[in-house]
């Protein structure tokens, strides 16, 4: 008996759910390097191949430039296909990584989010995805195991989707929810069939209709694919939110391109991303009980930006305290805040704004440091002051 | 929700030990989370892991720092680091030792209630290794009623498999017999 067998919780490692969920989806590709703290992702998929648990193509390379090289071959001649990387990896992978979305392959990456050397670190923080931000790829943030189960179902049917045909990064911080034990309900296989029927393309490399793909694109044509491209990840928001919606009306649990929690009031918000906003939404409960006006707006969905929900979320919010998992060097805030306030900029009401950095390299995220983080945000806008980040206890 | 950290050495199952009673309780219809003190593991250097168990779920992923119950499964880790840190007096604290709660208490200066058990020694006869860690989860059952042999056995069976998983079950059953609590 498999352990997506059983029809009650089930206390498993998140990145071996997320496994057995790609298992779910039946990949038919997978092409992947082992680095922490993804490995373990990849690690149980090699077994559940090898036992012939899922029926695929395992193809282990010798680096992640590799990994993405066959993942786009192998997307391109149809097949549905998942890798996973982490940092260096993803840092090593990165000039194919730009190079996916234009070529329309529906693949799906987890991400399992660690800081970028040097120095050598392998803990968790947003540095090696945000710094492939502008990659064009969807982009999601999942904020605790049963999550990132579901998601690794759901985003292979948004990313192969015919209105989207984009691939998809799926981010799960490393260790502080990739190495969690945790409970976790799995989807039941007969209906994830239903809801992510097999992949089908006339979009790919077919000896009997051939293509080419990944051709040049000189200074005529260039500006126009890239358009093109932004178009298409515009134009996939309407349907991460109908698949989300489609996998609620069976399995019943509904996500949301942005989360809010107890905004009701709220005078203040903290805007996070992944899974601090777990602990984050703890620290709102035990403000709230100490009559603190504060509630949480947690982005799950990243690129394309919800702009919409998102200013709604924050609508009548009088100070933002925006959390930011990695920083600018050489700007006065990080890529979240950055572009918080860009997109707010417009607005008649638009809130005071502060900037956090949290958990660099690792750095545990307690409940305190969002209570400090509001209380700072309030006194910087009663002061009308914003600018410069504070990095959150950091030894000067 | 009770909280519980797990002092131990690298290879004595101290993040086994939290994530089979994790598994244990979310299989018996509690929520838990069960994660390590990340890094690169060392074979004998101090590890720390850290345990939840509640009957809600549970949104919060920052460190244990203030235990309710702190699990020692090798007692020298107590002179190189401070496992009753961040306790409050009303907590347990739960050792592997032959030694008498008196002395360990005089030595140390805990001011929380003790619970000894001596795992190595029953280790060494039910396992043949030095490796506490069921040993050390039947103590913590029976000090915090969180699990009884009973709810272990199909977790055991799944990690040890049929050849390790009756000794360990027996490990369990010993340790959740003879542990002693003070008071």
């Amino acid at each position: 008996m498999s352990v997506t067998d059983s029809t009650k919780p089930v206390g498993i490692e998140v990145s071996l759910a997320m496994a057995e969920a790609v298992k779910l989806a039946e990949a038919e590709v997978v092409a992947a390097y082992p680095i922490t703290p993804q490995t373990h992702i990849v690690e149980h998929l090699s077994d559940l191949v090898a036992n012939g648990e899922l029926e695929a193509a395992y193809i282990p390379v010798e680096s992640e430039q590799s990994a993405l090289s066959a993942c786009i071959g192998s997307s391109a001649a149809g097949a549905r296909t998942f890798t996973a990387t982490s940092s260096q990896g993803l840092m090593y992978m990165a000039e194919m990584v730009f190079i996916a979305p234009m070529l329309r392959v529906p693949i799906v990456m987890a991400v399992a989010n660690r800081a970028i050397s040097g120095p050598i670190n392998i803990w968790n923080d947003h540095s090696d995805i945000m710094s492939v931000r502008d990659c064009g790829w969807i982009q999601i943030f999942a904020e605790n195991g049963q999550e990132a189960t579901d998601l690794s179902i759901i985003s292979f049917r948004i990313a192969e989707d015919k209105n989207v045909m984009m691939p998809f990064i799926l981010n799960i911080d490393g260790f502080t929810l990739s190495h969690f034990i945790e409970p976790i309900v799995f989807p039941e296989a007969a209906k994830v069939k239903k809801f992510l029927p097999p992949y089908e393309t006339t979009h790919k490399l077919d000896l009997a209709k051939p293509m080419s793909m990944g051709l040049l694109g000189a200074p005529e044509y260039y500006a126009e694919s890239k358009k093109a491209t932004d178009n298409a990840l515009l134009g996939s928001k309407p349907y991460v939110q109908k698949a989300f919606d489609e996998y609620a009306a069976i399995f019943g649990r509904q996500y949301k391109l942005v989360e809010t929690y107890r905004m009701e009031g709220a005078e203040t918000a903290i805007v996070a991303m992944g899974s601090i906003a777990e602990t984050a939404m703890t620290a709102v409960d035990e403000m709230r009980e100490a009559g603190e006006k504060v509630g949480l707006v947690r982005l799950r969905l990243w690129r394309p930006f919800p702009v919409e929900e998102f200013r709604a979320a924050v609508r009548g919010v009088k100070t933002l305290a925006v959390v930011d998992r990695h920083f600018t060097p050489g700007f006065p805030e990080g890529p979240v805040a950055t572009e918080i306030r860009a997109l707010m900029y417009h607005e008649d009401d638009r809130p005071r704004m502060s900037n956090f950095i949290l958990g660099l390299g690792g750095r545990d995220v307690p409940r305190n440091h969002f209570k400090y983080v509001v209380e700072k945000a309030k006194d910087l806008g009663a002061a009308g002051r914003q600018g410069q980040y504070e990095m959150v206890g950091v030894q000067e | 929700m009770i909280e519980i950290r797990f002092h131990g050495r690298g290879g004595q199952g101290a993040v086994t030990s939290a994530e089979l009673m994790a598994q244990t309780a979310i299989s018996s219809g509690k929520y838990a989370q069960a994660f390590p003190s990340f890094g690169p593991e060392r074979r004998g250097a101090p590890v720390t892991a850290f345990l939840r168990i509640s009957d809600q779920p549970i949104r919060i992923r920052e460190k244990v720092y203030a235990p309710n119950v702190v699990v020692v499964l090798d007692p020298s880790v107590m002179s190189v680091t401070k496992v009753d840190a961040g306790m409050s007096d009303d907590g347990v604290l739960i050792i592997n030792s032959a030694h008498p709660v008196a002395a360990i208490r005089k030595q140390y200066g805990f001011r929380q209630k003790l619970a000894t058990v001596d795992a190595l020694h029953i280790a060494l006869e039910e396992l043949k290794v030095p490796i506490t860690n069921t040993v050390m989860m039947g103590a913590l059952s029976r000090i915090c009623g969180v699990a009884t042999p009973d709810d272990v056995r199909a977790p055991l069976m799944e990690r040890f498999g049929p050849t390790l998983a009756p000794r360990n079950q027996k490990a369990f059953e010993r340790a959740f017999e003879s542990v002693k609590v003070e008071g």
